[in-house]
């Protein structure tokens, strides 16, 4: 297992490409998402600011 | 086709469309990068020349094909927005600008941490490196353009004629390692004869590069809906979705 980590020696330069790629998949997916919500949840106000009792 | 093509550039018949798609995208994404990875790293077998380092291509290749396959999406979007003023294809090249420029910079920062040990440089100012660095800046210039520009009208026109100028570098990108001698190794899978790499090695690639072109289309069409009903958000049909909570 620790050899398969140390990557022959190359760990160096493996490991951080597979973590950049994660943290740049992860801010896309994030931010996509966290822009979703924020918009749905300013349309939900917009609508029941317009429309009291719905 | 005409028809069809007409119905899909309605906004809300795309919505429902992205609706049904999004979830089996979103599974499939999973399958192929899982698949492809765990096959990468743990069954594909060590480089003879490279030793375990060229596992960094799992990575770098697919981020570098998508860097270019978003842009050419960018482009045909750009080329419909400029001759049928369609209104969908200007918010898919803008949400898929930033999306392409962060796997740019991947494809950059991966080719750097690979170059180091393999060719004993973090950068080198050559034809291939250069021309995916240029692409960078398109994708930020392409960015600030539409950032700097209030009247959507103008904004989408502008845009679009900026993408398509910038479409040129697309191909030198692509040829650049064969036009000039480059430290960049040339081509090994996109190429007309045989893929000079074994089989055991290429299924991961092409699962991992497949993966991440579905996952851009996960992203971007999440994207496209939120800018759909934020742009429609007075029309009938976002109204009633909103008020039944189901977007």
């Amino acid at each position: 297992m620790s050899e398969f980590f140390a990557m022959g020696g190359y760990a160096a330069y493996v490991w951080p490409s597979f973590a950049l790629t994660f943290i740049v998949m992860a801010a896309n997916l994030y931010l996509a998402v966290r822009r979703r919500k924020k918009v749905i949840a300013k349309l939900k106000r917009d609508i029941n600011h317009a429309e009291p009792g719905r | 086709m005409f028809r069809w093509f007409h119905k899909l550039a309605s906004t809300r018949n795309f919505y429902r469309l992205a609706e049904i798609l999004s979830p089996w995208l979103a599974v499939l994404c999973a399958l192929l990068l899982g698949v492809g990875i765990f096959l990468g790293l743990f069954v594909a077998p060590t480089d003879y020349e490279q030793g375990e380092s060229y596992r960094i291509i799992y990575v770098h290749v697919p981020s570098a094909w998508l860097s270019m396959f978003v842009y050419m999406v960018m482009a045909f979007c750009s080329l419909l927005v400029l001759v049928w003023k369609m209104k969908l294809a200007d918010i898919v090249a803008e949400v898929s600008a930033p999306i392409g420029a962060s796997f740019t910079f991947l494809a950059l920062a991966t080719g750097s941490l690979w170059g180091k040990p393999m060719w004993g440089t973090w950068w080198e100012w050559d034809a291939r490196l250069t021309s995916e660095l240029i692409l960078l800046f398109i994708y930020i210039g392409y960015m600030a353009l539409r950032a700097s520009i209030d009247n959507p009208s103008s904004r989408a026109r502008a845009a679009a004629i900026l993408a398509l100028v910038g479409v040129v570098n697309i191909p030198i990108i692509h040829f650049s390692v064969d036009w000039w001698n480059t430290l960049h190794q040339p081509a090994s899978i996109m190429k007309f004869d045989t893929p000079s790499i074994h089989p055991s090695m290429l299924l991961p690639l092409l699962l991992s590069a497949l993966g991440f072109t579905v996952f851009y289309f996960v992203v971007m069409l999440m994207k496209t809906r939120t800018v759909v009903i934020e742009r429609e958000s007075k029309s009938a049909w976002v109204r009633e979705r909103i008020a039944e909570n189901r977007l």
